[in-house]
């Protein structure tokens, strides 16, 4: 009985499929977040890194106060990202599942993931020019003689970091509520409205609740993924804009402490973890109360 | 007769180019039990869900009631639907499903619950409020869709192909079970069928739909006994067709059926109405009989040579070939005590009938 005979039972096959990406993702995943949760348990010793176990770094998360504004002011703009980007993607999912020739369907589709063609710093960078001092915004509102002075709040700001994050996430939403949207038996809709209902009771009856596993989807992969972005904030923030991510990235890269950064990290993830799991929570109940 | 509860004038439909229904006129009696019958893509469907509103009509005037529906959409009229699908709310309890459309009822929540209740019983599925719309499984799905329209107790009951779906045996059980409900809520029901069988069974009229138009209504027994028509004796159950040559005359009508002589035959038994000329006869396989060993008749009969033997236990169906006829002639024997089923290539006699031949129009 060698290890050839086992390979072709019915478990040996399976293990066979399952093993290659397993370890795919065990080398890229889970080894890089055992190695972050075990840094963050260290600390930095100017050029040389104390493996003593200590507790250091998340006591000076807890009193140092900029962490805590920084860890805020990120899921402060996540959430005004998800919110923002859901709304706006909600019409449009709607729009290609119900309006749209099913024959078209596909096109539009195709068109919505167009941004994707470019690189997402180039259309960071586009963002930029619509939005800055001298940007398309302000030079065509100046032009049409509507203000005088170039608008300044939508630049180097928090603002700009949620308009850009909101467009570039766009399509994550817009894909799984259409999907949800997609799934709804269309003769449910006659249905509720041949048992009295209008076109908006129908909607607020039957198709949103039949959409909310598409809404669910596209806040959490809105949500969690933006929490850790540094791009956008790096670029567009300017100095008031700056999220958790870009001072993950700083005791990383620039003050060479990377325990610090680790615990940061991990701090961030398990904040956006539990948000995850109470929204998931609350909506399963909301759902299930109906 | 009294005041039609649903009056339809010259109802025309459009699809772009496509020309779905052509003129549809039709009277419904309070409480009628009324089928839509045809073949797949007749009208019949479209023309159900312009009643029920789903639809415009292209021209034409619908009066349900006594009340134009012109511009009255879906929510306002005074129908309810049975779907195809059923298009039970999946994220519902059957309960939940059943009082949808109470939500603007004033009555308190206990009372609406009491009559979620009852609607349930009526239906057959007394204490499964509680479950899951998703877990049901055909059968209870179509009870909860009934429950769901008869609790509004609407003026008319629409009904798309709702057995469809179902198994033979569930289907019969339906069938039976619709009549029954029918009769005790006394509301008009409209059924949109291909099955022509159950059309017959539970219909007080029925109108056969082809291409967009009806064409016949009447009701079951004279559908089936006098088609007008060539296509309605086909769609409605087995018929021979045989050619024909009507001579006017006399009081009756005489025809030249071929194979089986000259027949002389009522003027009910031409409702298509007669013309002079080649014509198509229409003759039913259990009103032609195989005269068995010593059988006498004094019916006319004519000799043949058996073509094919189908048995079914109950019954037998033979086709029979006649000189002169061009198809094999299709017989159905009921298996009697004491009667042979016959073989292949055996030559017999077949006994018909002349009060059993309808001459169609073309």
């Amino acid at each position: 009985m060698a290890i050839g005979t086992w390979l072709t039972t019915e478990r040996g096959r399976a293990a066979t499929l399952v093993v290659p990406p397993f370890v795919y993702a065990l080398l890229l995943l889970a080894i890089p977040v055992g190695a972050v949760i075990l840094f963050s348990f260290w600390t930095q010793d100017f050029m040389t890194v104390d493996r003593t176990f200590t507790l250091d770094n998340y006591r000076e998360i807890a009193t140092t106060p900029v962490y805590g504004l920084l860890l805020r002011r990120s899921l402060f703009v996540s959430g005004t990202v998800t919110i923002v980007t859901v709304l706006l993607a909600y019409p449009i999912a709607y729009f290609v599942s119900f309006h749209v020739p099913a024959h078209r369907k596909s096109l539009w589709l195709f068109l919505i993931t167009i941004p994707f063609w470019t690189s997402y710093l180039i259309r960071v960078f586009l963002w930029k020019v619509i939005l800055g001092y001298n940007g398309v915004i302000n030079s065509g509102l100046q032009g049409l003689g509507i203000i005088d002075e170039p608008l300044t709040f939508i630049l180097y700001n928090v603002n700009a970091v949620i308009i850009t994050l909101a467009h570039a996430f766009a399509p994550f939403a817009i894909l799984p509520i259409f999907v949800a949207l997609e799934k709804i038996d269309r003769s449910l809709l006659e249905a509720s409205q041949d048992l009295g209902e209008t076109r908006l009771t129908t909607f607020l009856r039957v198709t949103l609740p039949l959409s909310m596993p598409g809404l669910v989807a596209a806040v959490l992969i809105v949500f969690i993924p933006t929490i850790g972005d540094y791009v956008t904030p790096e670029l567009m923030g300017g100095a008031g804009g700056k999220l958790i991510a870009n001072m993950i990235q700083t005791q990383f890269l620039q003050l060479n402490n990377a325990p610090l950064g680790a615990a940061l990290a991990l701090v961030a993830m398990v904040s956006v973890t539990a948000i995850s799991l109470v929204f998931i929570l609350l909506n399963r109940r909301w759902l299930r109360g109906r | 007769m009294t005041r039609p509860l649903i009056h339809l004038e010259s109802i025309h439909k459009y699809y772009g180019d496509y020309h779905a229904l052509r003129g549809i006129d039709l009277d419904i009696r309070p409480g009628e039990f009324f089928s839509l019958l045809g073949p797949s893509g007749c009208g019949k469907t479209t023309l159900l869900r312009t009643i029920a509103g789903f639809e415009d009509v292209s021209s034409g005037n619908m009066f349900i009631d006594g009340r134009d529906m012109k511009r009255v959409p879906a929510n306002q009229r005074p129908t309810n639907m049975v779907f195809q699908s059923y298009a039970i709310f999946p994220h519902l309890t059957v309960a939940e499903n059943v009082g949808f459309g109470l939500r603007r009822d004033p009555r308190p929540k206990a009372e609406k619950a009491k009559a979620v209740e009852e609607a349930l019983e009526m239906v057959g599925l007394r204490g499964y409020g509680k479950r899951a719309a998703h877990a049901l499984s055909g059968g209870q799905r179509q009870r909860v869709a009934l429950a769901r329209a008869l609790i509004l107790k609407p003026k008319v009951l629409l009904l798309d192909e709702p057995l469809s779906a179902l198994d033979k045996k569930m289907r019969e059980q339906m069938q039976v079970e619709l009549i029954r409900l029918q009769r005790s809520v006394g509301i008009t029901f409209i059924l949109v069928t291909h099955d022509q069988e159950e059309a017959l069974v539970m219909s007080d009229r029925i109108a056969v739909m082809f291409e967009g138009e009806i064409g016949q209504m009447a009701d079951p027994e004279t559908l089936y006994r006098r088609p007008n028509s060539r296509r309605v004796a086909e769609f409605i159950g087995k018929m021979n067709i045989l050619p024909g040559h009507v001579t006017e005359g006399g009081p009756g009508v005489t025809v030249d059926v071929a194979g089986l002589g000259r027949a002389e035959v009522a003027t009910e038994q031409a409702p298509g109405g007669v013309v002079a000329g080649d014509t198509a006869v229409g003759i039913r396989p259990e009103t032609l009989a195989i005269l068995f060993e010593g059988e006498e008749t004094t019916r006319r009969v004519v000799e043949g040579v058996v073509d094919e033997v189908v048995y079914y236990g109950d019954m037998t169906y033979y086709d029979v070939r006649v000189d002169g006829v061009p198809e094999p002639l299709n017989i159905s024997m009921k298996n009697l005590i004491g009667r042979p089923v016959l073989d292949v290539g055996t030559r017999t006699r077949v006994a018909w009938d002349e009060r059993s031949l309808v001459v169609l129009a073309r």
